[in-house]
């Protein structure tokens, strides 16, 4: 145990390292994604369709930074196996550290961003709610597991179907308007609505966006979420177990 | 039961021909009967029928032309690999020489791909820390220590990797082919330091095509030859006879 949390440690770091090494302005880059599609979505559906919402860029930001912690992951988790094809053919430490790194990266991003998220929730005048302290740890517990779940799966299988990683692009942009980031749950025509939740992310994505601006949680969503992660993790566990140790026969 | 720290008793290991797979899963769907057929008949056939042990302390040299199983013999040893029959025991921690800059990052510098690579070997941080000042002096890369790796040449590549292995405190050693690189000094420093792992008693298993190495090195070779051991015994006979195959050809 205490080697294994050593080896995503080290790993963590590494992917730190890389990551801030050669880039210039470092932390900048990760807030910008969100904030340049924060403003593509406004000029979009704000100013030119002319969407009824008060605080349009608030309600944007408190959904797409979540979002693009969670678009990320996906998007590196098809490499994470792949990209270590000379030490996993030879060395036989516990691969699940590398996803799991991979995916602390990628939360440790979104844990720098949150005071970016709280600057706009200030600057629409509105402020700080005591239920952010147990309600912000509580939801990235729930996307952590969600996400490292999905990573799991997807960074094992995409080596026995190099096509995941393709199929993996698309699902998540479609996945994208199929949950309410850029609308709420509410503008969904009544009869749509129970399908959005089979969206394992809308629950999760909508909690955050009523954290942020309201400062309430919905039991029901948050439980329901709470469901999508587990059976996500214990799924892409099971599915990691099954194949990992077939990693070197492939790669 | 045999108590030596590698034993290879009736190892056999096939592979399935995985290509129907990475072709897609378009391919793969498409002719879903025929690619359930294929997949299970068409397999790769790497070992059959394999025995072997190494007594602790004794360096095992594996020759054999390309493709004949060695590697896939490591990597059975190393544990990424499972045997399809027979059984493979291996105790102790193992240490893989790996090859030039596996598990390496180029834009770390030496001392932090060091700490990163001896955690992949199995070492805790704290046991890094440790060792850190012993390894950096054997590599005797000097400043470049702290220089990320891209601005390194190959052999100091290779000097940094075999440090950190060479610090392991290994009870088994699986080394691939690694004394190919690296000028002339460092392959013997490379054998020096081989040679002192003998002395401590660690068990080792050497892939090589250097037959001069093999001969200085090992107690014992065998050669794999289509996929089963085809000779084993002293080092000296078994190179002999298969350079003498080897010209022969």
């Amino acid at each position: 145990m205490r080697y294994f949390i050593d080896l995503t440690t080290v790993l963590t770091q590494k992917e730190l390292k890389v990551r801030y090494k050669n880039s210039f302005f470092g932390y900048l880059w990760s807030i910008a994604h969100p904030l340049a599609f924060a403003a593509v979505f406004f000029v979009a559906f704000k100013v030119i369709m002319r969407v009824q919402m008060e605080d349009y860029v608030l309600f944007l930001i408190a959904g797409l930074f979540p979002w693009q912690w969670f678009s990320n992951s996906a998007g590196i988790s098809p490499h994470i196996f792949l990209g270590n094809a000379s030490i996993i053919k030879k060395v036989n430490f516990e691969r699940s550290a590398g996803v799991l790194a991979a995916v602390l990266n990628e939360t440790i991003h979104f844990a720098v961003s949150i005071p970016v998220i709280v600057f706009f929730v200030y600057y629409y005048g509105r402020g700080a709610h005591a239920s952010w302290l147990y309600g912000i740890p509580l939801l990235m517990l729930v996307q952590f597991m969600l996400t490292c779940g999905l990573a799991l799966a997807v960074a094992s299988v995409n080596l026995f179907f190099r096509d995941l990683e393709r199929i993996a692009v698309i699902t998540v942009s479609m996945l994208f308007y199929f949950t309410p980031v850029i609308y709420s749950l509410d503008m969904v025509p009544p009869q749509y609505r129970a399908l959005v939740n089979l969206n394992p992310l809308a629950p999760l994505m909508a909690s955050w966006r009523s954290l942020f601006m309201y400062g309430t949680l919905d039991a029901g969503l948050v439980a329901l979420s709470a469901v999508y992660a587990a059976a996500a993790l214990a799924g892409g566990y099971l599915v990691y177990r099954k194949l990992v140790w077939k990693f070197a026969e492939v790669l | 039961m045999s108590s030596a720290p590698i034993i290879f008793s009736g190892v056999g290991k096939t592979y399935p021909m995985y290509h129907h797979f990475t072709g897609g899963i378009k391919n793969f769907l498409f002719n879903l009967p025929e690619a359930l057929r294929s997949l299970r008949s068409s397999r790769f056939e790497a070992l059959r029928d394999v025995s072997f042990e190494v007594a602790k302390g004794e360096t095992l040299g594996i020759v054999g032309g390309n493709g004949a199983g060695k590697s896939t013999l490591l990597g059975l040893a190393a544990g990424v690999l499972r045997p399809t029959t027979g059984a493979v025991k291996v105790s102790g921690r193992i240490s893989p020489l790996l090859e030039l800059g596996a598990g390496f990052h180029r834009d770390l510098t030496g001392l932090e791909n060091i700490m990163l690579n001896g955690v992949l070997l199995g070492l805790t941080r704290a046991e890094v820390k440790e060792r850190l000042a012993a390894i950096v002096e054997f590599s005797e890369l000097g400043a470049f220590i702290d220089q990320p790796l891209r601005v390194y040449s190959n052999g100091m590549v290779a000097r940094l990797g075999f440090s950190v292995a060479a610090h392991l405190d290994p009870d088994v050693m699986l080394i691939d082919e690694v004394l190919a690189v690296g000028d002339e000094e460092f392959q013997k420093k490379c054998l020096e330091k081989m040679r002192e792992f003998k002395r401590k008693g660690v068990t080792m298993l050497f892939v090589s095509h250097s037959m001069p190495s093999v001969k200085l090195i090992c107690d014992r070779v065998i050669w794999i030859a289509d996929r089963r051991v085809h000779m084993s015994g002293a080092p000296a006979e078994v190179v002999r006879a298969y350079a003498g195959e080897g010209a022969g050809l």
